[in-house]
Parts: C-alpha cells; sequence; structure tokens
C-alpha cells in the first residue's frame, strides 16, 4: 500500500520530497502529495519509508489503505 | 537547521584559521597582539578575540557588540527541511503575526532569495552579512542553500556568507562550505553527553534511518565535534550557539564550553530557552520553564575565561533585515523587491562603510581616553544598570519608548556587556499602559539605576521605589562614558556613607516579552 501525506498536517517542511527514492512527492499549494503510483514504500532501497522516518510530524505519512500492497517484481 | 528556533537564528557564527594557535594567545593575558589593550582587559568591543579573528569579525553584526551599531545582516529562509526533532522547535509554527526567534514568514527559492539579498544590499549599504539558518537546516537541503550562496557570490563578492546548522550533515558538506568561501558556520550544540542529549532531541534522521533515544544524540554530538574540528582545520570560523534549559543542560553547558573551545571553535554564544505552552513545542507543552536573567548571566560568568562568550545576541528572526534590533524586513517582502530597480555597486558600498570606520575608530579614541578614571580605586562592588537606548552606543530613548534595555556590568575594571532585556513598550500612542509599568520594572529591578533620555513622573516614582534610580542626567551621551562617570559617583557616595551597598536580586522577566522582541 503506497503512503499518503494528511494534508492539514504537513509543515510544508519539503524535507520527505528529497528523500523518497521515487521522486512520488511533490509540492501542492503549500502542501506537499505522494503519487500512489509511484510510492514503493521504500521497498528495495531503504529499511524504512523514508518520508515517514524524516517528517516532523508524527503519523502525517501514513499507509494508503484503499490501494493494494506494493508487490516487488521479480 | 536548528535555527528556527530560538537559537539559531540568532546569529551566525564562525572562524579562523590557525584555532589551535589562536587560542593559546587568547588565553594568555596580555598577549593581545593588537595594540591598544590595556592589561589584561581589551580594547573595547574585542572582548578576548585574538587579534586576527578580530579583523575578521569586528564588521560582523552579530560578533561584535561595537558592530552591531553600524552594520546589518540579513537571513533568508530557503531551507525548511530539517534532519533532526529538537524538543524546543515546533516546525509547524509560521505565521506571519509571529515574530519570535527562528521564525520565518517567508520561504523563498534561491533565486528569490539571491534577488532579496540584492534588494537589501543596494538600499541598506550597511548590510554586509547574508546568513542562511533556519527554520529548517542549511546542510538538510543542501542544493538551495549552496545555490543560493553561489548566485549571491555572483553578483556581490564582498558580502560575508554564514550559516547556522544542527551540524549533523556538516562533515559531508564541508568542502562545498570552503569552495564557497563560507565565512562562519554556527553549530548548535546542546549537549557533549548522549543522555543529556537524549532529553533534548527526540530523533535524527542519518543515513536514511530514524534513530532514537541515546543513540541518536550520540550520532549528532559525534559529527557535530567533528564538524568543529573540520571548520578550525580548514580556517572557517565555527561559532557554538548552545540553547540553556534548566534542569537539563544549565549546568552541563560548561563542560559543552571546554569541548568546542578546544576543538577551535572561537565563539560561544548561550541563549535561554525560549518556551511557552502556545508554541506547542516539546518543551512548551511539558512547562519546561527557560532560564532567569540571573541564572544566564551566572552560566555565562562561569564560562568566561574558558573562550569568548557572546552576550549582546538577540535572538532574531530567521528572515530578520537590518540592524539589530531594528527589524525591515517589512520593505523588502518578495511582492516588494520583484518590482525595486535593483543596482549593485560594491564600490560605493566599500565608500559607506570605510567612513563607517572612519567614525569609529575616532570614537573608540575618544572613549578610550574617558574610561581611564576609575582605575584606581579598588572597590569590588559591581553593579548592573539598565540602559534605554535606540542604539549608536548613545543613551537615546525615553523610558516608555524603550522596546528594550541594554544591561552592562559595572566595576572598578570597566563597562562589561551583559544582555538584552526586551520588555514591552509602556508608552504606545501617547497613552502609557500602566499594566506594562509593573512588568518593566520587574525586568530591570536587578540594576541599581535605569539610563533613559527622559523620563516621565510616575514610572520615575515607580522606579524609586523599586530600589532602581533613573538617571536622565546623560541624555544623549554616550554609554560607557556616562554610567562610567555615575558609578563613580556610586562609588563615592558610598564611601562617603551617603548611600549604601545592596546587593540585588534577580529579576522575574517575563518570557513572553522576549517573543515580541524582533
Ligand atoms: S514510502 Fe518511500 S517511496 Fe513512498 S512516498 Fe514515502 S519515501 Fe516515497
Ligand atoms: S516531511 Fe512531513 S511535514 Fe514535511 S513536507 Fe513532508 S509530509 Fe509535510
Ligand atoms: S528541529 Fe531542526 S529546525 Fe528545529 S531547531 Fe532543531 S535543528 Fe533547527
Amino acid at each position: 500500500m503506497p503512503f499518503k501525506i494528511i494534508a492539514s498536517q504537513c509543515t510544508g517542511c519539503s524535507a520527505c520530497e528529497s528523500e523518497c527514492p521515487n521522486v512520488a512527492i511533490t509540492e501542492k499549494g503549500g502542501t506537499f502529495v505522494i503519487d500512489p503510483k509511484k510510492c514503493t514504500e521504500c521497498i528495495g532501497h531503504f529499511d524504512e519509508p523514508q518520508c515517514v522516518a524524516v517528517c516532523p510530524v508524527d503519523n502525517t505519512c501514513v499507509i494508503d489503505t484503499s490501494f493494494a500492497r506494493f508487490q516487488v517484481r521479480a | 537547521m536548528d535555527a528556527p528556533t530560538q537559537q539559531e537564528a540568532s546569529s551566525i557564527g564562525n572562524e579562523i584559521g590557525e584555532i589551535t594557535q589562536l587560542n593559546a594567545v587568547q588565553m594568555r593575558c596580555g598577549r593581545n597582539s593588537g595594540g591598544g589593550t590595556t592589561g589584561c582587559g581589551s580594547p573595547a568591543g574585542r572582548g578576548d578575540i585574538p587579534a586576527e579573528t578580530w579583523e575578521k569579525v569586528k564588521n560582523h553584526p552579530c560578533y561584535s557588540e561595537q558592530a552591531h551599531h553600524h552594520y546589518a545582516r540579513m537571513h533568508v529562509g530557503v531551507a525548511p527541511a530539517c534532519n533532526i526533532q529538537c524538543n524546543y522547535c515546533n516546525r509547524k509554527y509560521d505565521c506571519t503575526n509571529e515574530s519570535r526567534p527562528g521564525v520565518v514568514s517567508e520561504r523563498l527559492t534561491p533565486e528569490q532569495a539571491a534577488r532579496k539579498v540584492m534588494a537589501v544590499a543596494s538600499t541598506v549599504p550597511q548590510m554586509t552579512v547574508v546568513g542562511i539558518a533556519g527554520p529548517g537546516d542549511p546542510l538538510a537541503n543542501p542544493e538551495k542553500t549552496f545555490k543560493t550562496f553561489e548566485l549571491i557570490r555572483e553578483v556581490a563578492p564582498d558580502l560575508k556568507l554564514c550559516m547556522s546548522t544542527n551540524g549533523l550533515a556538516l562533515p559531508d558538506h564541508i568542502d562545498t562550505i570552503k569552495k564557497l568561501n563560507v565565512d562562519h558556520v554556527t553549530i548548535t550544540i546542546n549537549m557533549v553527553d548522549p543522555e543529556i542529549g537524549a532529553k533534548i532531541y527526540p530523533w535524527i534522521f542519518y543515513k536514511h534511518k530514524r534513530y532514537t533515544g541515546i543513540q541518536a544524540a550520540k550520532i549528532l554530538n559525534d559529527r557535530q565535534l567533528q564538524g568543529v574540528e573540520m571548520l578550525a582545520k580548514l580556517g572557517i570560523l565555527c561559532k557554538i550557539n548552545s540553547v540553556m534549559i534548566p534542569g537539563i543542560n544549565d549546568q552541563h553547558l560548561i563542560e559543552v564550553n571546554k569541548a568546542v573551545k578546544w576543538r577551535g571553535a572561537f565563539l560561544h554564544n548561550i541563549v535561554p530557552l525560549i518556551s511557552s505552552p502556545e508554541h506547542g513545542t516539546v518543551f512548551g507543552l511539558r512547562g519546561q520553564r527557560g532560564p532567569t536573567p540571573g541564572e544566564l548571566k551566572a552560566l555565562h560568568d562561569s564560562c568566561e575565561g574558558d573562550m569568548h562568550m557572546m552576550r549582546h545576541c538577540r535572538q532574531c528572526r530567521a528572515d530578520a533585515v537590518g540592524l539589530l534590533g531594528e527589524d525591515r524586513r517589512a520593505e523588502f517582502t518578495t511582492e516588494k523587491i520583484m518590482q525595486m530597480d535593483v543596482k549593485y555597486d560594491v564600490e560605493s558600498r566599500k565608500i559607506y562603510q570605510s567612513n563607517i570606520e572612519e567614525e569609529r575608530s575616532a570614537k573608540t579614541i575618544a572613549e578610550r581616553a574617558d574610561l581611564t578614571k576609575c582605575a584606581d580605586d579598588d572597590s569590588d562592588i559591581k553593579v548592573l544598570v539598565a540602559v534605554a537606548t535606540k542604539g549608536s552606543g548613545l543613551i537615546n530613548e525615553h523610558f516608555g519608548h524603550a522596546k528594550e534595555f541594554q544591561v552592562y556590568e559595572l566595576s572598578t575594571s570597566g563597562v562589561k556587556f551583559v544582555g538584552h532585556r526586551p520588555v514591552d513598550v509602556y508608552c504606545q500612542g501617547g497613552y502609557a499602559e500602566e499594566r506594562n509599568l509593573g512588568t518593566i520594572i520587574r525586568s530591570i529591578n536587578d540594576c541599581h539605576a535605569v539610563f533613559i533620555a527622559k523620563i516621565g513622573g510616575c514610572p520615575r516614582a515607580e522606579l524609586i521605589g523599586a530600589g532602581v534610580e533613573p538617571v536622565d542626567l546623560y541624555a544623549y551621551e554616550p554609554i560607557d562614558k556616562s554610567t562610567s562617570a555615575w558609578f563613580e559617583a556610586y562609588l563615592d557616595r558610598v564611601n562617603s556613607g551617603a548611600i549604601k551597598h545592596i546587593e540585588l536580586g534577580d529579576p522575574a522577566i517575563c518570557r513572553s516579552t522576549l517573543i515580541s522582541a524582533a
């Protein structure tokens, strides 16, 4: 499942943007959004989702359960 | 970096080359090569900074207690991301009504920032220093930070560049910092003991992982100290900022002071924690208090001697523009600078600044001649006095209009600057704010006198009642000279038995006033 950003909590600090290995995060009107098609949950890149690890506001980058879990293509 | 909150913001520091060697000079009395040194003391404004370093910082408003009357600095906020979390920082907080250290209301792109710098520098010829501090860490945003510096360097080679960082990423970027000829780097170091660090930093983000607790604090501190050493080796001035947090690192900062000093930092700026619940920081919500002015002064005094201490930091907003204590940022909003016709003229700036220098040195010589009088009295009485000033080293503010008081310690060894006390203005638009009078008096009631250009009858009576003597005899005269003259007379009065010297206690400063103090 990709991650999403809860816009009302985002400080717009941009820390997540440069950490995402898939360039899935971009700015939209002062806050940041994740493109669910690009997010791989950081699987295969890092041990933890980078947006979650760097975000200063806890529970702002969260799993978007409306999508299926990301599968590493074999 | 850390700019954002308090600390950083303020001043961005830095410096020097053969630091180890210089420190050796610094520790020994009478070896200041600069000439004009009076015994163990130091020439006005220079403190115990070695001569070579002084050359580099004398025109820096944040380092030289004198220069800040003459030179201006500006900060540009281009680096909002951060790689650590501090318990005194809330990065959610950033609104235009809020004026508190470290806060910026405008986030600029490197191109906008460079344009703003040019606009300010061509309007304000005293502007000599451009800093990147918070909110965020300049080195957690290396592309934006370095791009901004590059753009400024192209057009304005005469401006000094500085940055404030939490130090976590510093060792990785040291070569670029050197290449861009950054003058000063300030690192905020609040501990050298990871157990203490764990109480200040809930986490850090390092090498793609979030670390917490003691492990996080240990990595952070190792990287910070490594950064100090690397800067010293490259001859880049390194200043340390520390936030004094009572009950957590207050006593420990003496150790921090030693640790950074021998590694080559040239200046230590200990700033008080500013915390109130409205800021929504962890410390604010937990009710962690900041230090009282007396506690801060005691800590400064106990670190003094080990290293030059900075005492005049005002914990500026991260986007402050202009002379310290005079924020002109409203004149330079993005909208306004885009319309300004900007011409950067290095030559005319140089001429302007050399005029400032002439005036300054003439003034220093005159002041020194005036200051030798007290020296044969051997009283060990020390008193604090507050001064209402708009700058230029003069007593030139009305009591009712003062937004802050400068506090000096007077003794037979001279006049020593102790710090700023921001207050809520007593007279607003012609009406006296009676409510504020009590807080103002409480915030300076460790002072034996307050020097003002003018004062009304009612506050005069209340000050006298509180044991603070209002002195308007020296209106529009230089601070050093006037306070020494008053002190000499004070000692005479004590010696003749006309008055009895009493020690005063710690004032109850209202922290909220600090917040609105630009
Ligand atoms: S989880 Fe990883 S891939 Fe997905 S948005 Fe966050 S940083 Fe990018
Ligand atoms: S790190 Fe968090 S607060 Fe910062 S931009 Fe990303 S989602 Fe927003
Ligand atoms: S969390 Fe980051 S931005 Fe805030 S004070 Fe600490 S270092 Fe500076």
